[in-house]
């Protein structure tokens, strides 16, 4: 069910600086909040975010409770070639997504 | 004895609620007049220490947008933006974002590279209380350079009762 929304231009010229949004669906339980009858909800949070461009890494972030839930990133990289952009969130309990786009640069 | 005080034998009374609070207040108060520097908790001292490994932090370079007053702290939006030509020789490595108040002093630390072209990240967080930011930027030159923004937090987050 988790799922992921990703935000790239699928078109860019050489050069250009262009934005990349991601948002993965994710509870991020803090590990901090207790229920009514006073445990503590164990953590589960996605703990790291890499996005590859064509296989080199290009932006990589350490996730910690303190994100909102569903985490939101965007960052910036420079367009040089056509290809993919391969996004992947690791996380508490084995969770392991990966998200992919496609750019076409003229 | 009631069946509910039974049930939680702990509960404090209203008088020493009171004087708890009382105390608090005095607290808070006499921290704000302790001087100009503000009373930053010891653990995100540790945690900044821990990043900049002993180097010096100057204040500059770093801008650290966060709305000054939210509503929810469940989800602030935030963006941090270094200066920086991003070339291969002068770049910024990584941006590390951290808080006074939340349980933990960390947010995120974010690597980039002089692929990224602009050195620009944003986010959203939660914040448990009003509280100072802190925004940390390590440069390719091996030195840090930072930005601090005051966030007021109506409705905390992280470490409410689960309904």
């Amino acid at each position: 069910m988790a799922s992921a929304l990703i935000n790239v231009p699928s078109t860019a010229r050489r050069g250009d600086i262009i934005e990349i949004k991601t948002l993965m669906s994710h509870i991020m339980e803090t590990g901090f909040r207790h229920t009514v009858t006073g445990e503590v909800i164990p953590r589960n949070i996605i703990t790291n975010f890499i996005c590859r461009y064509n296989g080199d890494e290009v932006f990589r972030a350490d996730l910690f409770p303190a994100f909102s839930a569903n985490p939101f990133i965007s960052f910036f990289t420079i367009a040089t070639e056509s290809g993919k952009f391969e996004f992947q969130w690791i996380g508490d309990n084995g969770f392991q997504e990966t998200a992919s786009a496609s750019i076409t640069v003229t | 004895m009631t069946k509910q005080s039974m049930a939680e034998p702990d509960r404090t009374t209203r008088r020493q609620f009171l004087a708890t609070a009382g105390g608090a207040a005095l607290g808070a108060v006499s921290l704000v007049h302790v001087g100009p520097a503000r009373a930053t908790p010891d653990t995100m001292k540790a945690a900044i220490r821990d990043i900049v490994n002993g180097a010096a932090v100057r204040p500059g370079k770093v801008k650290l947008d966060v709305p000054p007053l939210v509503e929810n702290g469940n989800t602030v939006p935030l963006t941090v933006t270094v200066t920086s030509p991003m070339s291969d020789a002068d770049h910024v490595v990584s941006i590390h974002i951290f808080n006074e108040k939340n349980p933990q002093p960390n947010v995120g630390n974010f690597y980039i590279s002089p692929r990224a072209g602009r050195a620009q990240i944003s986010t959203r967080i939660r914040l448990a209380d009003t509280q100072t930011l802190t925004a940390i930027a390590k440069l390719s030159d091996g030195s840090f350079w930072s930005a601090t923004a005051d966030v007021v937090v109506t409705l905390a987050a992280c470490t409410e009762e689960a309904t």
